[in-house]
């Protein structure tokens, strides 16, 4: 999907869809029971970390299975700020966070400019786990397998107005972030910097031969990914006030490209619906499945990924368009 | 023999041909045909879609329509598997021989079909080891390591292993030194009498019009021109208009 | 620091069972991948389904070696079958979509296995008990009869690569598949056959490292991702390669456990892996392009 210029009636029609979503979406947790409440922030948490990974497989063309390090890092740079510091602060969780997860995409960065497509895809699978083996054996430091608890941080600003977070504004909070982050990338990948990645995702070696430093823009690429992958972690801990190594382990990346997949690559919105459609889905299946929902959602997958490579997103717009 | 049997109907019909790489369309309704038999050169400059001609009837590139025909039928789309064992074989532009295979290994992807006794295939050996005594001395050593014209002898052997009736021949003497590209024609002149037919892609106009019956003149992805072999020479200015600078 | 010879000693021969299993893993792998640019990220799985299809036929047969031949035959039929349905349509396409596709296929196969059998795992009973004496230790005489097997195993298969029809047929294949096709080999045959003969492999390892282990849906896990480092470090494609790297990576492990506990020895393999991306990307053993 390559970016087009948006015409005003385009944009018009843009903005109001999302003003709508986002009333929607504000308006939630005053009418939903509490389950749901949860389940939407839950939504919306993954479906950061699904757009993240969607600047590296639909934007990029680099599939990544090393989401689970950078949003457990996400996770666990915040349980170390809230932990260390009392009291406990919300910016320098996120700020932790945001660290952690940047430090582990530096060094996959590095990594990922000298190799090939399919060596960098099993190579993220490998440093995922690498990361989960650490984290799971380094007990003194990250409480092993029992992980870490830890409280919430007030929203406002420390020595001057702290407020604790009720359920509603906890929600409010994850979904300025998400929503904020959405128009960023958007901003991002329509601007010529996103351009240059998704001539890079189409045809590298064309790309290098114009005069593009490919290696520049996928180290930039992978940076931005892990950032945003590492914020929807610090929601995630915010969320659960707890971190375990199995936000750390491969199925979270996994789980994470099926939801890219599903939902539509190279669009940033499909990977949201394919987080709500997945976890719905889930959601719905364990009432008479219990643990085997994934063979119905595995069988799905490949069917989608055989038949609909597109996405529940793409497939919507190759219909409307008719 | 049926009356559309006649051995007067030529060996391979191509009709229409359209061809794209990717978005790129390459051939323009390609038409042309090969008897029985028949050597039948094609001319014109680089790029104008003669490699591409031949991929297509063989199979490896997509034809988005018109048809080819082998013997009388359709086989547009066939995969290039089953056009070799009905008696298509390629010789590719740049040689392509398996590298890491012996010469004899080599050979034998073509010898080793359904139907052929032993008999007949240490036959077939020993033919294209008198024919190319080089490979028969190199018989053990892998492709990767013969010389550029060795490696055409062993592309050109190893499509004659496949016992075809017509070989697309793609740019033999490219590369070759002058001494090579007499051994083609001499090659060229052995399967002609075996009554293989052959379409010959060619540069080296001389040779093309020595060895050949007929001639199709091709630019921009279509076939132009269309004459006997025997009314042409290298002056020609049919020649200067397709393949001159 | 004194030298302790005699674990040195164990740990080597440890290192060679361990590593001649993962070298029949990561073999099948770099076959499969070597000769259709497929990812086979459910190799895990038809490991584990071996060892489970290996548990049952030795409840209903009593004969290991009967369990042995009946999964290698099963999986690799169950291989060809999965190839033909969900791969064989995305020839053509973006390779990564068959790391995908062979990903939700091991989700399905896992969950499957998790469903069918349950979350306790299986016993397989080994064949030969009896031990020997190996410095202080009673060494079990089955681990030497793995790795012999496993040796066994690849060497008919390279053979079976080197002469015969078939073997020229895949060789070529896998070298210029475009090529293969235009001499009349039956392209999409060959790769069906390849991931078979690569599933086929997979299962006997599960099988043969399963009286070592327990059976449980989960085990293809770590072996699947060690086989991917193996794969990476011998060279992608490279069989002689992968069985050097897996022999190599295992006996560094074995090492590494004298002195640190098994789990934490697992940081060797990918610490080699790392070195190997950094200097020697097109694999350890192979020798550079030039």
């Amino acid at each position: 999907m390559i970016g087009t210029h948006m015409t005003r009636r385009d944009a018009a029609i843009f903005w109001i869809g999302f003003a709508v979503i986002v009333a929607l979406l504000i308006a939630a947790p005053l009418v939903l029971p509490p389950f749901w409440r949860r389940f939407l922030t839950e939504i919306l948490i993954w479906g950061l970390l699904a757009m993240s990974s969607d600047i590296l497989i639909g934007y990029t063309g680099m599939i990544s299975f090393g989401h689970s390090a950078f949003f457990g890092l996400g996770i666990y740079g915040a349980a170390a700020a809230l932990l260390l510091v009392t009291p406990p602060n919300l910016f320098l969780a996120i700020g932790f966070g945001l660290v952690a997860a940047a430090l582990a995409a530096l060094f996959v960065a590095y990594f990922s400019t000298r190799l090939r497509d399919i060596y960098f895809a099993i190579t993220t699978l490998i440093f995922s786990q690498i990361f989960y083996v650490i984290i799971f054996t380094w007990t003194s430091v990250t409480g092993g397998e029992n992980g870490l608890a830890f409280t919430r941080p007030g929203l406002g600003i420390p020595g001057l107005y702290v407020a604790r977070f009720t359920p509603e504004t906890l929600h409010w909070f994850v979904l300025a972030v998400v929503a904020g982050s959405y128009l960023l990338l958007r901003r991002i990948t329509h601007s010529p910097f996103g351009m240059v990645l998704q001539s890079i995702r189409e045809n590298e070696a064309r790309t290098r031969a114009i005069g593009y430093h490919v290696e520049h823009y996928k180290i930039v690429a992978v940076m931005l990914s892990g950032l945003f992958a590492g914020l929807a972690g610090v929601l995630y801990a915010l969320q659960n006030q707890f971190a375990a190594p199995d936000f750390v382990f491969f199925l979270v990346s996994g789980e994470t490209v099926i939801f890219n997949v599903i939902g539509g690559i190279g669009t940033l919105v499909g990977p949201i619906v394919g987080a709500g459609f997945f976890l719905l889905l889930r959601e719905a299946l364990s009432r008479s499945f219990t643990e085997y929902y994934l063979i119905p959602v595995g069988i799905i997958f490949i069917a989608m990924v055989i038949f609909m490579p597109q996405g529940l997103l793409g497939f919507a717009r190759r219909w409307l368009n008719r | 023999m049926s009356p559309a049997e006649s051995s007067a109907d030529p060996l391979v019909t191509v009709e229409d041909l359209h061809a794209y790489y990717g978005k790129s369309h390459v051939l323009h309704g390609v038409s042309l045909y090969v008897g029985r038999g028949e050597v039948v050169g094609v001319l014109g400059r680089n790029g104008v879609g003669k490699s591409t001609t031949l991929k297509s009837i063989m199979g490896l590139v997509q034809a988005r329509q018109g048809r080819v025909l082998f013997e009388g039928e359709p086989v547009t789309g066939l995969p290039a598997h089953k056009l070799a064992r009905i008696g298509v074989a390629y010789v590719p532009e740049d040689r392509r021989i398996f590298r890491l295979l012996t010469v004899l290994e080599n050979l034998r992807t073509g010898l080793d079909r359904q139907g052929v006794t032993d008999s007949r295939k240490r036959e077939l050996l020993d033919k294209v080891y008198a024919y190319f005594p080089v490979l028969a001395a190199r018989r053990t050593q892998a492709g990767g390591t013969l010389s550029g014209g060795e490696q055409q002898m062993l592309a050109i052997a190893r499509a004659m292993m496949l016992e075809p009736k017509i070989i697309l021949l793609d740019e033999p003497t490219e590369g070759l030194m002058p001494r090579m590209v007499s051994q083609i024609r001499e090659i060229i002149d052995v399967l002609r009498r075996d009554g293989v037919a052959i379409l010959l892609v060619e540069q080296n106009v001389p040779l093309t019009l020595e060895v050949s019956h007929r001639i199709y003149f091709m630019e921009k992805g279509e076939v132009r021109h269309h004459a006997a072999a025997a009314s042409l020479d290298v002056a020609h200015p049919v020649i200067h208009q397709y393949l001159g600078v | 620091m004194e030298i302790p010879w005699d674990l040195i000693a164990i740990q080597t021969i440890n290192g060679i069972v361990t590593g001649m299993i993962l070298a029949l893993v990561a073999s099948g792998l770099t076959l499969i991948f070597g000769i259709m640019d497929v990812v086979n990220f459910a190799h895990g799985e038809l490991f584990m389904l071996g060892a489970y299809i290996g548990v049952l036929m030795l409840a209903s047969t009593g004969s290991f070696w009967l369990a042995l031949v009946a999964a290698s035959l099963v999986v690799a039929v169950i291989g060809a079958a999965l190839q033909v349905v969900t791969l064989r349509p995305l020839i053509g396409r973006d390779p990564l979509t068959t790391i995908l596709a062979t990903f939700g296929l091991s989700l399905v196969l896992q969950n499957y296995a998790l469903w069918q059998f349950g979350p306790v795992a299986r016993k397989i009973q080994e064949p030969i008990t009896g031990q020997f004496d190996l410095f202080y230790l009673q060494y079990p005489w089955y681990r030497l009869v793995i790795a012999g097997l496993s040796a066994a195993i690849i060497g008919a298969f390279w053979l079976f690569l080197k002469y015969g029809k078939y073997g020229i047929w895949i060789r070529a294949t896998t070298q210029d598949r475009v090529m293969a096709e235009a001499m009349g080999i039956p392209v999409p045959w060959v790769h069906t056959s390849v991931f078979a003969i690569g599933a086929g492999m997979a299962a006997a390892s599960g099988v043969l490292f399963g009286p070592l282990v327990g059976v449980e849906h989960a085990m293809g896990g770590p072996w699947v991702l060690k086989a991917f480092i193996v794969v990476v470090v011998g060279g992608m494609g490279n069989l002689g390669g992968s069985i050097a790297a897996a022999i190599f990576i295992s006996l560094l492990e074995a090492y590494a456990s004298i002195w640190v506990s098994p789990s934490q020895a697992v940081i060797v393999s990918f610490v080699v892996l790392i070195l190997t991306l950094l200097f020697r990307p097109t694999g350890l053993f192979v020798p550079t392009p030039k």
